[in-house]
Formats: C-alpha cells, structure tokens, sequence
C-alpha cells in the first residue's frame, strides 16, 4: 500500500481545540513539516503566545516554552542569544505581536536577532471572543468596535510585515495566506525559506499569515475565506515584503 | 592572606555573579545601578557569555525567563520603578518554576522618587510583587563583602528551588565602594535541569515551559507543589545575624545599610551602659521570625526597634513575629534619607525609656 498522505511528525497526536475554518490549525501543521522536512525538530524551540494559540505548546512536537502576552521576542531572544545553534521560533497572533508586544518584535527585528516570527493575523482577539485588534480593517466590526473600526477614534490598521522591513536587522519578510492550496503552498515554501535562512545565520526572519477567524467574525468558513482574500488581502496585500537573504546554502 | 581589594558595590555584584557562573545578563540602564550593566556589557562577553542591553525592563525579565526555560544561570538588575516593571516576569518566573537572579538596587518612591538610597520596596520583594500566590526568597547583604558571598548563593538557591532570588540592596550598598576578598565558595549539588527546553536533541519526548493551568484543580495543585517548595526555603534557607542579643533589653532590627548604622549606634549605646543588641535579617523572606520570636519571649528582652529606610515595612514582620509579646517602636528615614547614627541613638534611648 503506498501511502499518500500522512500527519506529520512536527505535531503531536493530539486533537487541536480550534473552531471549525480557523487557520491556526494550518498554519501549525506547516510549521510542524517545514521543521521536519529541514530535520529540525531535534533542534527548535518554539515560543509560543497569548492567545488563541496558548496551547501550541502541547501541539508542536518540539520543545517549547510559554510566554507572557507580547514578550514571545524577548523570550527567543534569551533562549538563541545563549543557545545559537538552535533554531528558534515564536508563533504570534495580532493582538499579541501588534498590540502589547510592539516594542518586543519592533526591538527583535532592529537587533537582528537570528530566530524566526510567524505572525498570525485575524484581523481580530480570536481567545478573549472578539474585540477590536490593531489589524482590524477599518468598518470591522467587533465587540469593541460595534459599530465598526472608526479610524477618527481607533486609528488605522497596522502593516507588521512592512513597518518591520524598515528595519536593517530584518533580512526576510513575507506575507502569505492560508485559503486554499496553492495559497498554503506558497505559506509553506514562506515558512522553510525563513527557517533556512534563520539557520544560515542571516538575521531576523519574519512571516505574516493572513488567516480566517470564521468564529469571531460571524461568518461561515467558506465565506471567511472569500472574505480575507477580498477585503484583509486587499489592505495587507501578499507576496514577498523584503527578501535580502540570498541563497541559505 | 588573600588579597583585598577595593570594589564598588555595583561591580561586586556583577562579578561575583560571573564568578558564580552566571553566562548571560539582560538589562536596561536605570540608576543608581548602571555600573551593573556597563560592567556586564565588558566583562560577560570575555567570559563567554552573553550580554544584551534590553529595549525595556520588560523585555530585560523576559529574555531572562527565555535563558533559563532554555537551562541558563540568567540574571538581569535595575532599580526600584523598574523593577515594578519587571514583576510581570517574575511572576512568571516563579509560575513556570525557572531559577533567576534578580537585583534591585532600591531608590526612594514612589514613582520617579529620587535617585538615592532606599528600601522602599520590601513589601513588594517579600510579599511576591506581582500577580498570583507566590514568594521570591530575598537576599539582602548589608557590606560590600557579604554582597560577593551571596551573589553565588543566590544563583545556588534559585537552581534548587527552581525559583527566582531577589537580591535587594539600597543605592547605598550599590554606590559605594570598600575592600572585599574574593573567597571561593563550595558550591551547592544541584539538580540537573532535566526539564530545560533547549532542543530536544534526541530525547525521546518535548519539553514544554509554561506557568498555565488551565484546570483549576490542575493550577490548585501547582500552587500547592509551589507553597512546598516555600515551606523547604522556610525550614533551610533563613539566614540572619545577631550582636549581643545574650543580654540586651532593646534590640534593635534592621537590614542592609541601616542596620550598619544602627550597629554603630548599638556599639556607642554599650559604652554608655546601655543593653542594646541587634538583629539583622540577611534573608528578608523567608524572615527569620521564630529567632525573633524566642527573642521576644526572653525575660532580659523589654522591647524591640525596627530601624529602616521606608515608613515602616519590615516592621509588620517584627510585630507578626514578636505577636504583641513586647513593645516595638520604629524609627525611620524614607525618599532617599538615610538615618544618622545619632538619630538612631535617640531613638534607642527613647524606646528603652519606654520599655524600662
């Protein structure tokens, strides 16, 4: 029998607790094979947010370590500073990386700290059911923001990716989705390149990945999906942002 | 003889921690320590460590919680406001049960304050500082020599008890300088950090570093499994010094720089006749409150004085220790004053008048 698909070994056979569409789900399982497929799980520590994504902990079949809300770069920066042969990654949503953790990530990437950030961004607080995040596309709704983001009140939504790339330290930055197939892959191929990279010694590596929140935005998951390439696509807009890595070797 | 050496008491610190074995440093500049960090910055990377100069005192305590979830002796220092800033990740530390060494160099508060010497933040060292139910074990060297001696200790307790240490010294003990001589220390056995993440490199299963309990009989548990850890620090770690408590009717109990001044005041009260003994706490928790306890039940003790550079913080820990047994006056200076020899030495006589 030949087998054509199989779970990967980067993840642990546990059931995950995310909402029916929502993409950390993916976006964990293409961690869990890039690190794989580039024999790294031996190696990594994955630093992992507060959030919907509290558990990835129990998930990712690598070593891990719990940070407080937006301290997930500091926290990568004790563990690769002291330990520079590992490869090292911290998994953060918007309100986590955008919000209470600006002057972490801003400060990771100015200093060129050599590990890896997956930046999940739902335009949304997916754990705490709702609110308003700093990537909230202006008229979203939420339960901060009944009526709508307003930006005379609430300001305009955050471009991670781009701010970063201003940075000398930040050597890659890319910005994918999660919707369909050729969308993952392209993620996928985003996600190894940033590791490889990383491991090459070349800098800070950053991966933006616009991801549904079907449960906190009131929709259906096709519809989630049709939604982010429309409207969150639209603003946030995908491809490679900065790219000054060359080849890996 | 070994030789002595003149040091200043920020630098004591930094380089015994080094000598302790302690491989990375992360800070922010805030006075009246900086010469930890400038000191860190030089002398880390020439023994092979690491030193990182924070964007905050936030990110200082946190990349201090990612060095030692990674296995790393880790330390990081500041000063009173940020030290505030930092009880986040003690807080954390302490729930993910990760050792560290905390320094702070107190300055008057509240708020900016001042810039000179205090111990305005024993409550906060000694009563956890931040959210949760916890204890930090808190060191607080009163010379520049005991200063050296303990940093290695510090480092020691925390790996242990898998728990952060306070060292607390005023801006007194971190500006000025006096001779030390550097001794070698025996060192503790330590247990190996099995639990550290820092790559799974071929064991068979993940390490996973978290202070979350998401079932509260899960988290009930860990609470209970940290309260034991406190007891063991309670019965084994507790350390103070005594002179001349065998016949005193007033002892005096101080920590740090005031408790100098107020051996000072003890020792010109003795020529005058005067039975004055002193107490000084070197670990501020666990305190050593049963010595002051059997103290208080002693027929030749009268009364007691609290001396510090606050309003009166230690002092609910003498009074819960002394338990209304005998009277217990305080004297204090706070903002960044400190108490005079002469000031104490009234307060002393006063308080012996009362008693007597």
């Amino acid at each position: 029998m030949t087998v054509i698909y199989e779970k990967t070994r980067g993840l642990q056979n546990t059931p995950l607790h995310y909402c029916p569409g929502c993409g950390h789900g993916i976006v964990h399982k293409l961690i869990g094979e890039s690190l794989d497929e580039l024999g790294l799980l031996d190696t990594a520590v994955g630093i992992c947010p507060v959030g919907c994504a509290v558990f990835a902990g129990s998930y990712f079949s690598c070593d891990c370590i719990e940070a407080a809300h937006g301290r997930a770069p500091a926290v990568a920066t004790g563990v690769k500073r002291t330990h520079p042969d590992q490869c090292v990654f911290t998994y953060q949503g918007d309100g986590d990386l955008a919000s209470i953790g600006t002057a972490e990530i801003v400060h990771a990437a100015m200093r060129g700290e050599k590990f890896t950030t997956i930046f999940i961004n739902n335009a949304i607080y997916g754990m705490t059911g709702g609110q308003m995040a700093p990537t909230t596309l202006v008229g979203q709704k939420a339960t901060t923001a009944p009526d709508g983001r307003d930006p005379a009140t609430a300001g305009w939504p955050i471009r991670m990716a781009e701010m970063l790339s201003t940075l000398e330290g930040l050597v890659y930055a890319h910005r994918v989705c999660v919707v369909d197939i050729p969308h993952l892959n392209e993620a996928k191929k985003a996600i190894k390149r940033a590791f490889q990279l990383q491991m090459a010694g070349a800098g800070f590596t950053f991966v933006e990945v616009l991801s549904p929140c079907p449960t906190n935005w009131g929709m259906e998951p096709l519809e989630a999906n049709r939604w982010l390439m429309e409207h969150m696509a639209a603003y946030y807009p995908l491809g490679v942002i900065k790219d000054m890595g060359g080849e890996p070797g | 003889m070994r030789k002595r050496e003149i040091w200043k008491g920020s630098e004591v610190i930094a380089e015994a921690a080094i000598r302790a074995g302690c491989r990375c440093f992360f800070g922010y500049p805030i006075t009246p320590q900086n010469e930890i960090p400038e000191y860190m910055s030089l002398k880390m990377p020439q023994a092979g460590g690491v030193f990182v100069q924070a964007e905050s005192e936030l990110a200082a305590i946190n990349m201090v919680y990612g060095a030692a979830a990674s296995g790393m002796r880790a330390m990081t220092s500041s000063s009173s406001p940020g030290i505030s800033l930092k009880q986040e990740g003690i807080s954390y530390l302490v729930g993910a049960q990760l050792p560290a060494v905390i320094v702070n160099v107190m300055r008057g508060g509240p708020g900016l304050g001042s810039i000179q010497p205090s111990q305005g933040d024993y409550y906060q060292a000694t009563r956890g500082g931040g959210n949760g139910d916890y204890r930090t074990l808190t060191l607080a060297p009163a010379t520049l020599q005991e200063a050296a001696d303990l940093m290695g200790e510090a480092f020691d307790i925390a790996d242990t008890y898998r728990n952060p240490v306070m060292v607390l010294v005023d801006g007194l003990i971190g500006q000025m300088m006096e001779p030390i001589v550097w001794e070698d220390r025996p060192g503790r056995t330590l247990p190996t950090k099995v639990w550290a993440a820092q790559g799974r490199r071929g064991r068979d299963h993940n390490n996973f570093v978290t202070s979350l309990y998401m079932d509260p009989a899960d988290c009930e548990q860990h609470n209970l499994a940290l309260a034991e850890k406190y007891a063991a620090m309670e019965a084994n770690e507790c350390r103070w010094e005594e002179l001349m408590t065998d016949d005193a009717r007033l002892i005096l109990v101080s920590f740090g720089t005031p408790a100098r001044v107020a051996e000072t005041a003890m020792r010109n009260l003795r020529q005058e006749g005067l039975k004055v003994g002193l107490l000084r706490p070197i670990t501020l928790w666990p305190f050593p409150g049963r010595r002051l306890g059997e103290l208080a039940g002693e027929d030749h003790v009268k009364g007691f004085l609290d001396v510090e550079m606050n309003l009166g913080q230690m002092l609910d820990d003498v009074k819960l220790a002394v338990n209304g047994s005998k009277p217990v006056q305080f004297y204090g200076r706070c903002g960044g004053a400190i108490p005079h020899v002469a000031e104490v030495q009234e307060a002393a006589r006063r308080a012996l008048e009362e008693v007597e």
